[in-house]
Order: structure tokens, then sequence, then C-alpha cells
């Protein structure tokens, strides 16, 4: 292994976060990750929204976007589509994934556009004092839900396979080796990868529910989840209420970039050769 | 004791720990501790190189590596500079 922080902007070092937040474990997991794949260090573009987990571009030494709020998807899918020959990550959290930037998400998840979206879901708006974002779990306490989240909360994981991602996977900040090999499969995959990383938040999510502090939050964390191939064996009364974590789904679909430049070539052939015509395309005879 | 068993120092980077205390909770032979709210490895001839505190650690302050990576490992004591207060050689 190189030295680990040379992936970092060390000047910018040690970074915002809380003591005890689970981003830092996820932005380090991914680090690993384009490590043991021997990445090429400018190959790849770092694309976050806003958020405590967007902030994580800031402290990686690659080439990094820092972009309006849920738009990450949105100007990654450009950069993909300008030069599909780059490593497209878009690192960002649970609101900025599934609320603010929802629509893209499904989007970007429809096309099968080769990106890799790491989502750092810490069930809650840390950046802005605690209030309940879309996959606070139900009955939790937030600023915003005083009396309990009355609301349901989403799956990410089902949401982005439903919408037609190619690799689906989920593991929190508690069981790092498993989020390594699976961001380092999603990378490799060709298509849209999705990583949900369950991450703690101690200040907020853990205060307000009274879980205690990094540890305890963690360990609550961890007692919510189940590994995909133990649950195989286990009863669904004791699987309730559980999370999945492992690798939830993997399939091949059409890369998008790839169609896209198939049509392209396919265009540009019908172009060069013309002789008179309507070049294959019925509808617009010039 | 002909063979030695295989050791482990640990990189402290004490600007970067907030003292959370995670590495402390999980390491599994409770090997560290917080001195002054900072990671500090007590025991480290014990550790068995699994790395989970330097997984889990949010501010990468707490890196493992093997002895024969030390800069001073197998140097004999003459080659310490004494002189200089071992805070001092701290990031």
């Amino acid at each position: 292994m190189a030295e680990f922080l040379d992936y970092f902007r060390k000047e910018r070092l040690p970074h915002i976060w809380c003591p005890g937040c689970g981003h830092g474990t996820v932005t380090g997991a991914l680090v690993r990750a384009i490590d043991r794949l021997g990445l090429d260090k400018n190959n790849i573009v770092l694309v976050s929204g806003i958020g405590c987990s967007s902030r994580a571009v800031g402290y990686l030494d690659f080439d990094t976007l820092h972009t309006a709020h849920g738009r990450a998807l949105a100007f990654a899918t450009g950069i993909k589509h300008a030069s599909p020959n780059l490593k497209v990550i878009v690192m960002t959290g649970d609101g900025d994934c599934t609320a603010i930037g929802g629509n893209h998400f499904i989007h970007a998840a429809r096309r099968n556009i080769d990106i890799t979206t790491i989502v750092m879901n810490n069930s809650i708006y840390g950046m802005t004092s605690g209030q309940y974002s879309p996959t606070t779990p139900h009955g939790m306490l937030a600023t915003t839900a005083p009396y309990g989240n009355v609301e349901y909360d989403f799956d990410v994981c089902g949401l982005a396979k439903a919408a037609g991602a190619s690799y689906v996977a989920r593991a929190t900040s508690y069981h790092v080796t498993l989020l390594i090999d699976l961001i380092e499969k999603a990378l490799q995959n060709k298509g849209f990868s999705v990583v949900e990383a369950l991450t703690q938040c101690p200040t907020y999510f853990g205060r307000k529910n009274k879980l205690g502090g990094a540890v305890e939050t963690l360990n609550w964390i961890k007692d919510r989840t189940v590994n995909v191939k133990a649950a195989a064996a286990l009863s669904p009364d004791k699987l309730e209420g559980k999370l999945l974590i492992g690798e939830l789904y993997s399939g091949q679909r059409p890369e998008y970039t790839a169609s896209y430049g198939e049509m392209t070539a396919k265009v540009q052939r019908t172009y060069n050769d013309y002789k008179g015509g309507n070049r294959g395309c019925e509808l617009n005879s010039d | 004791m002909a063979e030695l068993k295989k050791g482990y120092f640990h990189v402290i980077r004490e600007k970067y720990c907030k003292g959370c205390g995670i590495c402390v909770a999980y390491c599994p032979k409770h090997l560290l501790v917080l001195k002054n709210g900072k990671v500090f490895p007590e025991k480290p001839e014990i550790c068995i190189g699994c790395h989970m505190c330097e997984f889990r650690c949010p501010d990468f302050a707490i890196e493992v590596k093997p002895l024969e990576n030390e800069p001073n490992h197998g140097a004999s004591v003459d080659s310490y500079d004494l002189s200089l207060p071992p805070e001092a050689q701290h990031g």
C-alpha cells in the first residue's frame, strides 16, 4: 500500500466532522478500495453535493467537484458523458441523494450510467442541526420530530435496484472490511453502482434518541443489521426491523455511455457516406 | 526466545485525533487507551495487527504497521538522540 495519507490533501486535515462521526470511516474505506485496485489518481473524479458527507471530497487529493445541493449525480452524468474514460465517483448523503436529489438518483439508475455512488446514510440532516430526513426510521426522534418520526423511511438499496442500478450493496461504518470489499466491487462494475453506508451521527441522531456516544450509536447500527448470507438461514420474525447488509444485487445491463457512443458512431458513419436521401432517419427527411 | 513473534507498532497522529473512543472500544486486545483525550497504545507488544482501529478511525489518526517498517527498528540504543524529548518527534 502506498502511504495512506498520500490520497489526502494533508493541509486541510484534520477534518471538520464531529468526534465519532462515521463519514471519516467511509472516506477511509473508499481510499483503501481505490488503493487496493491500484487506480490512477489522475483518472478519478469525485463529485459531491451539499451536506456533512459531501465535505469528504474537499479532503481527498483527486480531481474533485463540490456542487449544488442534490445535483452531484447531474454533474457527474455530465462529466461521464464528456469523458467516458474517467472513473466518476459520487459521494453523497442520505438527504442529498434521496430527498433533494431523488429524481437525479432514480434517473441515473434508470440510465445505468457508469458512476459509483456512495450514499453515506446517517439518517438525519446533520449539517443543519438534526432535522429528520427521508431515511430516519419510523418512531425515531429528531429536532423536527420531537414526538417521534411519523413517516416511514426509504430503502435506498431497494429504490436503486427497482430503478435499474446494476450493482447495489449496503454496509455500515462498523463492518469496514465488508464496506471496503463492496466499494472495490462497485468500482469494478461497469454500470450504475450504489453502495449505501450506514454511518453514525452521535451529535444529533445519537443525542436526540438518547443512544449515548459514538460507540453506543455505532453499536445500535450494528444490532440493526444482518448479513444477507446469514439472513438466508434466519426465520422471518427474527429479521423483523433488521436491515440486510452485503451485496444485495448484481446484474448486467447495457451501460449508458457505451450505448450512446455506439449510436454516435453509427450516425457518423451514415453521415460520412452521405449520398442523398434521409440518412436512415425516417421522420426527418431533409 | 529464538523466534520472535510478529510485532506491530502504531503511528498516532495526535493532531488528528478527536478522542471519540471508537478504536479503544473495538480493539479486541484492549491495548489502546485515551490519555489526555488522545489515543495512546498502552501495550503495543500484544497487538495482533487486525487493523480494526485503523479501519474504523474516522479521523485517520491511527495506523498499524509491522515492526520491520519502524524507522529505528533494530538500531542500537546509542543511535537515539536522547537530547530531544519524545513529544518533539510527533507530527
